[in-house]
C-alpha cells in the first residue's frame, strides 16, 4: 500500500509546491478552509498520472494531502463530507485517501454508495486496500459489479487471498448466462474462476486424504 | 466539422442522442441548469440535480468521447417558488467544482420582484467564484425583459464579456450586440431561430461573439440543429474557418474564461472500460 511520504514526493515534480504547501497549512489551522481547496485541487494542483505512484494521479493525492492535514478529530467528518458534497473526481479521491487516514467503520457507507453507482471510476477506488472492512457477502458484489462493467479486477485489491468458493459459484453462474447470449466473459474472470474452482479442488482432495 | 453545444439540457436525453451528437461532430457540451417541466418541491431535489450535472452526466457523456461541462444556478422561474429560495445557499459550493464553467442560466421568466433579487445574487456570485454567467431571456415580453437584464447586468458590475444573453433573435440581436455581451442563439426546430434565419443573421451581423445552441432539452427540440446551422452556412457561402468559429472556437473562447474548461478526450472514443454498461445496456 502506498504511503502519504510517498505521494509528497511523487508531487514534487508534477504539482506547484509554494500553493499545495500553503494548502496544506490552511487547512491545519482552518479546517473549514479544506472545502475549496479539495474542490480546487484538480485545476490548481494538476491531474497528471503519477509515474512513480501507480494509479494515483496529482489531484488525487493533493486531496488526500489535504485530507491527513485535518486535525485527527475531525478528518472522518469532514471525509465524509467532502464526499457526499464532492463530484465524481472529489469522490474518488476521498475514497482512495480512506486506507491512509485516522478512520474507521464509520466510513464504509461511503464504500456502499460507491459500490451501488454505476461509474466504474468510483467502483474501483472502493475497492483499494480499506475494503478490506467490507464484509464479504458486499465484496463478492462488488467484485462481481466490476465483472458486469469489464472493470479490470487487477484493480481489485487482495482478490487472490479473498476470492472463495461462493464467489466462484456466483462467476460461473454469470459464465453460464453469457455463454446462453453467446457474450463472452471477461479473460481475468475467467481467470479468477479457474483458480478458485483449482483451489477448490484442492481442498477436496485434502478432504479426502 | 468540430461542435461544441454551448446550452443544451442532456440529462432530459437519450443515449441514442449522444451516439447521433457524436457522429455529426458534437464533441463538448455545456448543460445549464434548468427547470425540469415539472415544479420541484425542496431543495434536496436541486442538490441531487446539481450532483447528477457534475457527477452522472459527464461520466455518461464521456462514453460517447464529449466532453461534458455544466452552469449551476436557480432558474428564474423556479426562483419565484418559497420553498425554493434556499437553493441560492447551497450554490456557492457547486460554484467551486471544476466541471462548472458559468452560473446560469440566470435571469427572467414573469420579471417578478424575487426574480430581481436572485438574478442579482447570483450575478454577485459570478463575480466572486471568477465564472462567466449565462443569462436566460423570457419567451414572453422579451424586449422588455432583455433591457431588464441588461440593466440589472450593468449595475452588478460583472464586465460585459463575461456575460451571455441567451434565445436572442432578429428583433433582439442589436439590443445586446451594443452592450458588449456575447449573442446566444437557440436553433430550435419550430418556434425561436432556424438555421435560415441564423446565416441570414451572421450575414448581417458577423460571427464576433456568436454563440450557437441547440438548447435541445425535453420540450420539442433536436441536438442536431447546431450542425444543420453549420451546414447551412456553408451552403450560404461561409467558409470552413467561419463554421469552425462560431460552433467551435466562440463558446471554448466564452467558457474558457472560467479557468476550468477541460476538453482533454473531446472527441475521443471515450470507453475507458471496453464493455462498460451505458453502451451495451447492461447491469444497473
Ligand atoms: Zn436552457
Amino acid at each position: 500500500m502506498i504511503r502519504l511520504d510517498e505521494l509528497r514526493t511523487a508531487l514534487s515534480a508534477v504539482t506547484d509546491q509554494a500553493w499545495l504547501a500553503d494548502a496544506v497549512a490552511s487547512v491545519a489551522v482552518d479546517p473549514a478552509a479544506v472545502e475549496l481547496r479539495f474542490a480546487e485541487a484538480a485545476r490548481r494542483g494538476g491531474r497528471a498520472e503519477l509515474s512513480v505512484a501507480p494509479r494515483w494521479s496529482a489531484d488525487e493525492a493533493v486531496r488526500t494531502l489535504l485530507l491527513a492535514a485535518l486535525p485527527v478529530a475531525e478528518t472522518s467528518t469532514w471525509a465524509q463530507n467532502l464526499y457526499w458534497h464532492g463530484d465524481a473526481g472529489e469522490k474518488r479521491a476521498v475514497l482512495k485517501a480512506l486506507a491512509l487516514l485516522p478512520v474507521g467503520d464509520e466510513c464504509l457507507v461511503l464504500l456502499h454508495d460507491a459500490i451501488r453507482s454505476n461509474d466504474p471510476r468510483l467502483l474501483t477506488a472502493a475497492l483499494g486496500p480499506f475494503a478490506r472492512r467490507l464484509d464479504q457477502a458486499m465484496w463478492r458484489q462488488a467484485v462481481l459489479k466490476c465483472v458486469f462493467m469489464a472493470v479490470p479486477l487487477n484493480q481489485v485489491e487482495d482478490l487472490a487471498r479473498r476470492a472463495d468458493s461462493e464467489l466462484g459459484r456466483m462467476l460461473s453462474d454469470v459464465a453460464e448466462e453469457r455463454a446462453a447470449a453467446d457474450r463472452k466473459m471477461p479473460d481475468d474472470a475467467l481467470e479468477l474462476l479457474a483458480s478458485i474452482e483449482s483451489s477448490i479442488n484442492l481442498e477436496a482432495c485434502d478432504a479426502h486424504f | 466539422m468540430r461542435i461544441f453545444d454551448p446550452h443544451i439540457h442532456m440529462t432530459s436525453r437519450t443515449t441514442d442522442d449522444y451516439v447521433r451528437m457524436a457522429d455529426a461532430g458534437v464533441r463538448a457540451v455545456v448543460e445549464p441548469a434548468f427547470w425540469l417541466g415539472q415544479p420541484r418541491t425542496n431543495v434536496g431535489s436541486f442538490v441531487d440535480y446539481f450532483d447528477s450535472l457534475v457527477g452522472w452526466e459527464p461520466y455518461r457523456a464521456s462514453q460517447f468521447g464529449v466532453r461534458h461541462h455544466a452552469t449551476i444556478a436557480l432558474n428564474p422561474k423556479e426562483a419565484n417558488d418559497p420553498r425554493c429560495r434556499d437553493v441560492l445557499d447551497v450554490l456557492p459550493r457547486y460554484l467551486d467544482k471544476d466541471g462548472v464553467v458559468a452560473v446560469g442560466e440566470i435571469g427572467y421568466d414573469s420579471m417578478t420582484s424575487e426574480e430581481d433579487s436572485a438574478f442579482e445574487a447570483q450575478l454577485n456570485l459570478a463575480i466572486t467564484h471568477g465564472l462567466p454567467a449565462l443569462v436566460h431571456t423570457p419567451h414572453r415580453d422579451k424586449v422588455r425583459g432583455i433591457r431588464r437584464s441588461l440593466a440589472v447586468i450593468g449595475a452588478s458590475g460583472i464586465d460585459s464579456g463575461r456575460v451571455v444573453i441567451d434565445h436572442l433573435n432578429e428583433v433582439t440581436v442589436e439590443l445586446v450586440r451594443n452592450s458588449g455581451c456575447w449573442l446566444g442563439f437557440s436553433i430550435y426546430p419550430e418556434t425561436k431561430m432556424s438555421p435560415a434565419r441564423m446565416v441570414e443573421l451572421m450575414r448581417r451581423y458577423g460571427t464576433d461573439r456568436v454563440l450557437i445552441n441547440s438548447a435541445a432539452d425535453w420540450g420539442h427540440s433536436d441536438p442536431l440543429l447546431t450542425r444543420a446551422t453549420g451546414e447551412a452556412m456553408l451552403t450560404s457561402g461561409f467558409g470552413d474557418d467561419d463554421v469552425d468559429r462560431v460552433l467551435w472556437r466562440n463558446p471554448m473562447e466564452f467558457y474558457g474564461q472560467s479557468g476550468r474548461l477541460d476538453l482533454t478526450g473531446a472527441g475521443g472514443t471515450g470507453l475507458p472500460f471496453a464493455g462498460n454498461s451505458i453502451r451495451r445496456g447492461g447491469s444497473r
